[in-house]
């Protein structure tokens, strides 16, 4: 049976302003909110809002991704008819050709689509963090016999300059895309949801491949290109929490916000679950010596010390005499007795050595890549293990895989780094 | 073990644990805050590398059944092989009804006719334990023996658990010489785990030889009667075992979860023990939690004291209340200020604001299934 529509998920981007969380993963396998990966929230909105067909676009670092979509079965997505795909790219007439931009992704999958062939399409990131009901935005097209239709959210004035900002009358008809305007018309911004009648699509993908001067983006060609040609797009207003934890602060500031005693993002609601594959771990343990406030704790975790304002994720162990407060602590890692983590994100697999002290001191520019780290937060990749009795300033980066030999001090001052040549890097 | 086949006994009427297994098979009780008791021996049948299992339900199999489903969880769903569940059923010679453990196998000689497995390991549904069968399988073909039977020395057991426990005698080469069922005065502690191994053909055997003569029950008509004749032999087990047969035991079972050994060596040091998954956010602890020795699952919302207890995935613990050495199965709600002690609150149990519930650690106090106090 010919599916009313499929989706397919964008998840090929690096999130290079993650740093090391996305050294070797790809953005929308990042771990968040204590059990999930970023992409478990596109693929469960699809499945929450009835698409069962989900073709998932990767390209950069896609092995925990494969492994954590597998044959879709968290998602109810292991089917006989539709279900998931991964699309990865592909060698053909003997040359091997990457994924140039979003809209070369999907060009490049055409015949993906034209075999299930669908009435609509949409378009999703699997990098944000929302809950969307996409059967009411497809309504919400098909009412207005669309060509596109793009889901946006308002934002502050002063920020709308860092998105697509849609301009649009009073009913929801697009006139006018600005990617980043210096001055913002409007405060529509777009969150990369687009849904589009297909056979439109199409000839427009078409069209842009063969356009040598576009880069093949949905927001910077595909959307100008359709305006241009005055099709009918439609700016479907969506109210409620959605992030683009694109950077630490923001990947850091949204995992805070899951721990406010009524959270605006609530994961606890029965009818719209987020599903992930679930970790085969008993419930967790708190010690006698532990104490746990305005936190989330997963399955299979002990804490015998203390925790205040984090999100610690499946199998984590805290011991005794340690305290953990305003941190992210990654699947599996471990820390020891008497350490001090504060505004810290620790990777999965990692071991913290007894009385290592974190967040230390004041703020400092960051000497290895003051792009990336520009905030207060310390970031401690996965695999490694920190020595005992380390000293760890602010904005600090430790990379993945380090062991005690990698330090040459015990002290890390605010803005330092330790980063180990020649493993696996991108 | 791919030559070795499984079947769970699941367990009859039984009243021992009052309101939790009312409406429920023993086998189903929720135990240790996201588990029910059978999810340990199917576990330990598949980290043993069976992937043939059988599981007859006879007494309330809704819920077994809605958990087991097609075995998913335990890797079981297969297309060859994998989990056959089988309720009674009404047939020219059945009653709709099993009459006893052997008769449950009996009725489903087909299925064990069908299967190629040269051994058979049965075990029960309603014992807490990680093992895996390959020693006693090992020691089962060394020994040449007909059945053998796991068992386990019960020095931490009181007289009155031990008599509701089948008790076995040994010779020095470990044959069983003597084998009583929950006798009144059990005359050493060295007690039958209900874990059989045997060779299927003899099974099927013994089952069609014991329904001849009219016989239904795998231990008194089969294990005792034959006990010169067969080759029965003990193979011990020398790990944590407790069977959930009465209330005391369930509660006593919980709680010695708390103890980080026991957790290590029921869920980390062997095999893992699966469930079904049920898709619940990590556990939320507010400003005002006060949690301490105590397993909390996913889903659960804290923002009270909590003491030496269990709480099943789905709890909510409201300001002001206080819990201690209690078990709060899934989706139950505790409201502001109520004080529990010693309690087993089964599932969606609603405590409303203020009140106070005492049980005593002998006879903790249970409140039925979507009760609202």
């Amino acid at each position: 049976m010919a599916k009313e529509i499929i989706a397919l998920i964008l998840a090929g981007g690096e999130g290079s302003r993650l740093g090391g969380l996305t050294r070797l993963i790809a953005k929308p396998a990042v771990l968040y909110g204590g059990k999930y990966r970023i992409i478990d929230f596109s693929l469960s909105n699809c499945i929450n809002s009835g698409i069962d067909t989900v073709g998932v676009l990767t390209q950069y670092q896609p092995l925990q991704l494969n492994k954590h979509i597998g044959i879709g079965k968290p998602w109810d997505m292991d089917r006989m008819n539709g279900g998931v795909t991964i699309l990865s790219p592909f060698t053909k007439h003997q040359k091997g050709e990457w994924y140039s931009g979003t809209a070369d992704a999907v060009y490049q999958n055409i015949h993906y689509i034209d075999e299930l062939n669908p009435k609509y399409v949409i378009i999703l990131s699997g990098d944000h963090i929302y809950k969307m009901d996409y059967s009411k935005m497809l309504d919400f097209h098909k009412k207005n016999n669309a060509d596109a239709t793009i889901s946006v959210i308002n934002v502050p004035l002063e920020e709308a300059s860092r998105y697509g900002i849609m301009n649009a009358t009073d009913d929801g008809k697009i006139y006018q895309f600005e990617e980043k305007p210096a001055e913002p018309k409007s405060t529509l911004a777009s969150m990369g949801v687009y849904i589009f009648s297909w056979c439109i699509l199409k000839e427009f993908l078409i069209h842009d491949h063969h356009n040598e001067q576009s880069d093949h983006d949905f927001g910077k060609n595909v959307i100008p290109k359709l305006l241009a040609d005055k099709r009918s797009i439609w700016a479907y207003p969506f109210k409620g929490y959605w992030r683009d934890v694109g950077t630490i602060q923001a990947y850091w500031e949204s995992n805070m916000d899951l721990i406010t005693r009524v959270p605006q993002f609530n994961l606890f609601d029965p009818n719209w679950k987020i599903y992930t594959p679930n970790p085969v771990k008993p419930a967790h343990y708190i010690g006698d010596t532990g104490h746990v406030t305005r936190s989330i704790i997963a399955e299979g975790c002990m804490i015998y010390g203390h925790v205040k304002n984090s999100v610690v994720f499946p199998g984590v162990t805290i011991e005794k005499g340690s305290y953990v407060e305003d941190s992210i602590i990654m699947s599996n890692s471990t820390i020891k007795s008497n350490c001090s983590i504060i505004c810290t994100i620790v990777g999965e697999k990692t071991t913290i050595g007894t009385g290592v002290k974190t967040g230390l001191g004041e703020y400092a520019e960051n000497t290895y890549n003051p792009k990336v780290y520009q905030t207060n937060i310390t970031v401690i990749g996965s695999c490694s293990v920190v020595p005992h009795n380390a000293e760890i300033g602010r904005n600090v980066v430790l990379d993945n895989h380090l062991v005690p030999q990698d330090f040459t001090s015990l002290e890390i001052p605010s803005g330092g780094a330790v980063i180990k040549e020649g493993v696996a890097r991108v | 073990m791919y030559n070795t086949m499984g079947i769970i006994l699941t367990g009859g009427k039984n009243n021992r644990l009052k309101e939790l297994s009312m409406e429920r098979s023993i086998s189903a009780v929720p135990f240790g805050g996201k588990y029910r008791a059978i999810d340990f021996a199917l576990s330990n049948l598949v980290n043993s590398g069976i992937r043939n299992v059988g599981v007859p339900t006879q007494y309330s199999f809704r819920s077994l059944m809605d958990h087991l489903g097609s075995g998913k969880e335990w890797d079981l769903d297969r297309k060859t092989d994998g989990l056959f569940i089988f309720p009674p059923y009404l047939s020219e010679y059945g009653t709709g009804w099993y009459r006893g453990t052997a008769d449950s196998m009996y009725s489903n000689l087909t299925y064990l006719k069908r299967s190629n497995e040269e051994f058979v390991v049965i075990n029960q549904g309603y014992a807490i334990y990680n093992m895996t069968y390959r020693e006693m399988l090992e020691q089962h073909v060394d020994k040449d023996a007909d059945i053998t039977i796991a068992t386990r020395l019960m020095d931490d057991f009181s007289k009155e658990d031990l008599s509701m426990l089948g008790i076995v005698e040994t010779d020095t080469e470990n044959r069983i010489i003597d084998f009583q069922e929950k006798p009144p005065n059990p005359k050493s502690n060295l007690a039958s785990m209900g874990i059989y191994i045997i060779k299927r053909k003899l099974l099927i055997s013994l089952l069609e030889d014991s329904a001849a003569h009219g016989y239904f029950d795998f231990v008194r008509d089969i294990i005792i009667r034959k006990l010169n004749e067969l080759r029965i032999f003990s193979y011990e087990f020398k790990g944590y075992w407790r069977p959930l047969i009465s209330i005391q035991l369930y509660y006593r079972t919980n709680m010695e979860l708390l103890d980080p050994n026991i957790r290590y060596e029921l869920f980390m040091k062997n095999g893992k023990i699966f469930t079904k998954v049920k898709d619940e956010p990590p556990a939320k602890y507010n400003e005002e939690a006060e949690v301490k020795n105590s397993i909390v699952a996913d889903g659960c919302i804290i923002e009270g004291k909590v003491e030496n207890s269990i709480l099943f995935r789905g709890v909510k613990i409201k300001r002001g209340a206080i819990i201690r050495n209690s078990i709060i199965m899934q989706n139950s709600e505790v409201c502001e200020n109520v004080i529990l002690n010693n309690c087993i609150l089964d599932k969606n149990v609603i405590i409303s604001s203020g009140k106070q519930l005492n049980g005593d650690r002998n006879w903790p106090l249970i409140v039925g299934k979507n009760v609202r106090v």
